[in-house]
């Protein structure tokens, strides 16, 4: 393909005879290395529009969490026609289109599974048209029937006790992105004409399962770009061409995504790397003199203003799982490139500082790819923007880049992946501290009952449990190892049939459509209750551990007698525990065959399940009461940290990314005086706090900036407007601290707030 | 030889510039009304270590320190092992490790042996936090249960050999909170040639438990923390950093 002429002033490379993003972003982005004085504030329209997204957010916060939602029309690219923020400021945005035909209202999308999206309705007060019922049972079947189906009684039995929990057997998987940013450089009938090439190159016409299931695949694919298209034109806009300008590039962009988050209901929909790719266009426009500085942060500011609206209709028990409506629309910033040279422009500038011109906000889900090697300037901005707004998770680019290269996108909350160039195969997480309790007791399960004998169910393997009043190190091991062989292997098995079944009852055609049809995948699993394996282990290695049991000889309680090194203060007696089990689960992972091929990975990240995955497990042997919240993620216990947050850090830098290709997540909060006395001073230790826990090797933290007190009030007081928008990064996302259940709210207050008299 | 630590302290980000590792050593001979580490009174306490043990511990932290950071001993008060602390310093400074001694300098006097020790300490400290308790003998001796002569000698000793200062001032309503004992404060420090900051530190109440737990009488039961306008006005007349320009 020559120079078109929509890419004019565009240096020419691999990227103009091929779809190869990356090649255009190193070819033409503009690096800056200023600091954040250039910025504009927000624009009269921006200030309208975001006003009125916050009375209905305001609106829907007095509804009971949902604002309006669809019950006739079932979601598709073109189902609902087009939708804007309020149609008498419609000329005032910048970037167009709705998920629905109204804000806020949440689309109907039965195919993940029809009984939650009528649930769903219901729960806020809706009823889906009955038609659907017989639709979806009767004449099609929907993505969780097929998997409920398939399951085996052992796979039923393992995810009632919630050893395995969380699955994606009742939502949408997610984690796929997009490389929306495609439909801006190309325009969707390359696109298309691409895509046709490879249906014509697929097989040899040996008609092998794969071969089927790729044809068809590609075929959906093809449907839905000329399904983007129409969608664009019901808004008026002909997108079959690449952008000629910022302002279509924004717009363009924003269709490819729109076009996932109509059509799936995925556990997360992230937007990908776009700040940088976003710049080009935008500089272009500059330097033309056909765009402002000022016109260039509304774009951005609308473009935000939308990934903030994001809406889906969740059932209860997802809601708990994953509370205060979370999306992840996660979108990046920053990075280095592989030549050395720092990816920092100055969109991505534009992008953190949304959070001060429309204030904070948990979506999207900003995330700096971080990297001691970024422009101090940049650094500085961005701490100054987490201290100000705990809105902002920091990831390593440093240990991302070797790995992913420079065009990865964040998939979910953490987890990297090389933008269209890979999908992900979502997991959830399997819940080691049952497991260890397994261990114990003989694969039977400490809180939930067999129905028809009332004792407790047998749900691992009927291994001989320990009988010892103490706990021996070495028989617990061996028989934790036993343990996890076997739920290891069951749980890549449910995950292979969840992921047949998604793929054949709800395939995510508008987004592979944006993804190279060679895909590389990732099967990406989970670790649940990992802190607490580690102190429990360190518990039964260097102190004794007392087992109280019940009349059937069930171990219920433990009793620690004497002291022992706890995961969280950088004492490797406890950490070099925390290396060994997150090696030892990805062995045995390994070990199993996983669904088309993919590359399993794991992580340690647990959203904000850490409550429902307590509260379904009995007590340890680290001294954590029965059925209480985990800690979060990779977090060390509560209380466990003595040595104060760098130790905590470093306990968490010491687990090998390598291991852990799915990401590690630690969420820290920070008291604004435990930072320095004033901001200049609370900006420059920040940087320093992340300069030395990335330079350690670490994946993730989340960085939250407020006292204990602040929580406390929010909870007691949400109605103060000063909490409307206040948000703070819980494990793997950020969150309106005033949509968490109360629950939520408490543990979230409990944990370790590092502050220092 | 081997010091008496409390505690330490793996990030500390107001006890000197940048980020810091600290060491809280055991004993103090004060007994300041407000003091939040009450546990740290008794002088034979604490964990024994060596200043290697404390330094390879500290050097964990190395990479967070950035160009600023460094260890800073604190206390209890660190002037009562002088000996340790000299050797600490000594040996940080061969690892390449700022040092920042953080200290209400009672123990201090021109005698001999002290004053020697005390010099050969400076010589390898990079910075003295200067905790001044109450500029007059009176009222420190009411606040601390000691003179303070010897203790603004000290501060005018480390003006005459340069030795950069930090001033910090706990502002207690009642005892320290007074505009005349402000001003007073302010001339002192003006008569100063080596204080590159004075900090004005708003007396909390988060220590006052630990009074309980250990049994002893808590003087200020009902002194409320100071009103942001009061450590302005403190931080006014002091010149001290976050003052109002």
């Amino acid at each position: 393909m020559q120079l078109r002429e929509e890419w004019n002033g565009f240096a020419a490379g691999h990227w103009t005879s091929d779809v190869n993003v990356r090649d255009f972003i190193q070819q033409n982005y503009t690096p800056y290395d200023g600091d954040e004085s250039f910025l504009a504030g927000p624009t009269e329209a921006t200030d309208r529009l975001w006003g009125k997204v916050q009375e209905l957010q305001a609106q829907e916060r007095a509804n009971g969490g949902v604002l309006d939602c669809e019950t006739e029309v079932v979601s598709g690219l073109t189902a609902y026609g087009p939708g804007y923020i309020d149609p008498e400021l419609k000329d005032l945005e910048k970037v167009v289109g709705l998920q629905t035909d109204k804000p806020l209202k949440r689309a109907f999308m039965p195919y993940g599974g029809i009984k939650m999206a009528q649930q769903a309705a219901e729960s806020y007060g809706y009823k889906i048209d009955p038609k659907y019922d017989k639709i979806f049972n009767e004449y099609h079947k929907t993505h969780n029937q097929a998997v409920f189906d398939a399951y085996t009684p052992e796979m039923r039995d393992a995810r009632h006790s919630h050893i395995v929990t969380g699955l994606p057997d009742t939502y949408g998987r997610g984690r796929i992105v997009g490389d929306y940013r495609r439909v801006a450089l190309y325009g969707i009938d390359y696109l298309i004409a691409k895509k046709q090439e490879d249906l014509l190159n697929c097989g040899d016409g040996t008609m092998t399962d794969d071969v089927i299931r790729l044809r068809e695949e590609i075929a959906e694919q093809i449907r839905s770009l000329r399904g983007i298209k129409d969608m664009a034109a019901t808004y008026g806009f002909d997108i079959s061409k690449p952008a000629t300008n910022a302002h279509e590039a924004f717009q363009w962009l924003y269709f490819g995504y729109l076009a996932a988050i109509k059509t799936q209901n995925g556990a997360a929909m992230s937007v990908g790397r776009i700040a940088t790719f976003l710049d080009i266009y935008i500089e272009r426009d500059l330097a033309a003199g056909t765009l402002t500085e000022s016109e260039a942060q509304e774009l951005v500011d609308h473009m935000v203003l939308k990934f903030r609206m994001v809406k889906f209709a969740r059932i209860p028990s997802y809601n708990e799982l994953f509370s205060g409506d979370p999306v992840w629309a996660t979108l990046e910033m920053a990075g280095l490139g592989q030549d050395g040279r720092h990816m920092v422009t100055k969109n991505d500038y534009r992008f953190l500082h949304t959070l001060e011109n429309m204030g904070p906000a948990p979506e999207p889900n900003l995330t700096v790819l971080y990297s001691k090697r970024l422009p101090l300037n940049f650094r500085r901005y961005a701490a100054k923007v987490s201290i100000n707004t705990s809105s902002v998770q920091y990831e390593n680019d440093d240990v991302m880049r070797p790995v992913w290269g420079d065009d990865y996108s964040i998939c979910c909350c953490v987890s990297a992946t090389q933008t269209g160039k890979e999908m992900q195969f979502f997991g959830a997480r399997a819940n080691l501290a049952k497991c260890l309790l397994y261990a114990i007791n003989g694969g039977k399960d400490e809180k939930f009952l067999d129905k028809k004998t009332g004792k407790n169910m047998q749900v691992g393997p009927e291994l001989a449990p320990i009988t010892s009043e103490y706990l021996d190190y070495d028989e617990v091991m061996h028989k934790f190892d036993l343990m996890m062989d076997w739920l290891s292997g069951l749980y890549v098995n449910i995950l292979n049939l969840i992921q047949y079944m998604h793929d054949k009852y709800y395939y995510e055609a508008a987004e592979m459509a944006l993804i190279d049809t060679d895909v590389r995948r990732t099967f990406a699993t989970g670790i649940a209750g990992f802190s607490h394996v580690v102190d429990s282990l360190s518990a039964i290695k260097y102190a004794k551990v007392r087992c109280v049991r019940n009349e059937d000889g069930l171990v219920t309680d433990y009793v620690v007698e004497g002291d022992f090194p706890r995961y969280g203060n950088d004492d490797d007696r406890a950490d070099d525990i925390a290396v060994w089990l997150l090696k030892t689960f990805m062995a045995k992972i390994r070990k199993h065959h996983t669904y088309r091929n993919s590359e399993p990975t794991t992580s340690i990240l647990t959203i904000t399940s850490n409550v429902v995955y307590g509260k379904a497990t009995g007590a340890l042997p680290d001294g954590r009461e029965a059925f209480r919240p985990f800690a979060p993620g990779a977090n060390p216990a509560y209380g466990a940290e003595k040595n104060g947050l760098l130790a905590s850090l470093n306990s968490v830098a010491k687990l090998p990314y390598e291991y852990a290709l799915d990401g590690i997540s630690n969420t820290q909060t920070i008291n604004p005086s435990a930072l320095g006395n004033d901001l200049e001073q609370r900006k420059a230790n920040l940087v320093n706090v992340m300069d030395g826990y990335f330079a350690a090797g670490a994946h993730h933290l989340n960085v939250n900036v407020f006292g204990v007190d602040k929580l406390k009030d929010a909870m007691e007081h949400p109605e103060k407007p000063e909490y409307a928008n206040f948000t703070i990064r819980v494990s793997g996302y950020a969150v309106k601290f005033i949509d968490l259940t109360r629950e939520q709210q408490l543990d979230v207050i409990a944990r370790t707030c590092h502050d220092r008299m | 030889m081997l010091g008496r630590v409390h505690s330490l302290e793996s990030f500390g980000s107001a006890d000197g510039p940048g980020v810091r590792y600290l060491v809280f050593l055991q004993g103090c001979a004060m007994r300041c009304r407000y003091c939040h580490n009450v546990d740290t009174w008794a002088m034979d306490g604490g964990t024994q270590m060596s200043a290697d043990e404390v330094l390879d511990k500290a050097e964990r932290y190395r990479g967070y320190w950035g160009e600023d950071g460094g260890i800073t001993v604190s206390g209890g008060e660190a002037l009562l092992q002088i000996d340790f602390v000299t050797e600490l310093f000594q040996k940080a400074r061969q690892r390449g490790i700022g040092t920042c001694l953080d200290t209400a300098l009672q123990p201090f006097t021109r005698s001999e042996p002290f004053f020697g020790k005390f010099e050969r300490l400076m010589g390898s400290c990079d910075l003295v936090l200067a905790d001044l308790k109450h500029i007059d003998p009176a009222g420190h001796k009411g606040l601390t249960g000691h003179d303070n002569a010897n203790i603004l000698d000290a501060l005018t000793y480390l003006s005459d050999i340069a030795k950069p200062v930090w001033i910090r001032h706990v502002l207690v309503p009642g005892i320290t909170d007074d505009d005349a004992y402000l001003r007073r404060t302010a001339e002192f420090i003006g008569t100063l040639s080596n204080v590159e900051r004075v900090e004005v530190l708003p007396y909390h109440t988060l220590g006052a438990y630990k009074w309980k737990e250990l049994g002893i009488p808590y003087t200020l039961d009902g002194v409320e923390p100071p009103s942001p306008e009061r450590v302005q006005n403190a931080r006014r007349i002091l010149g001290a950093e976050g003052a109002p320009s």
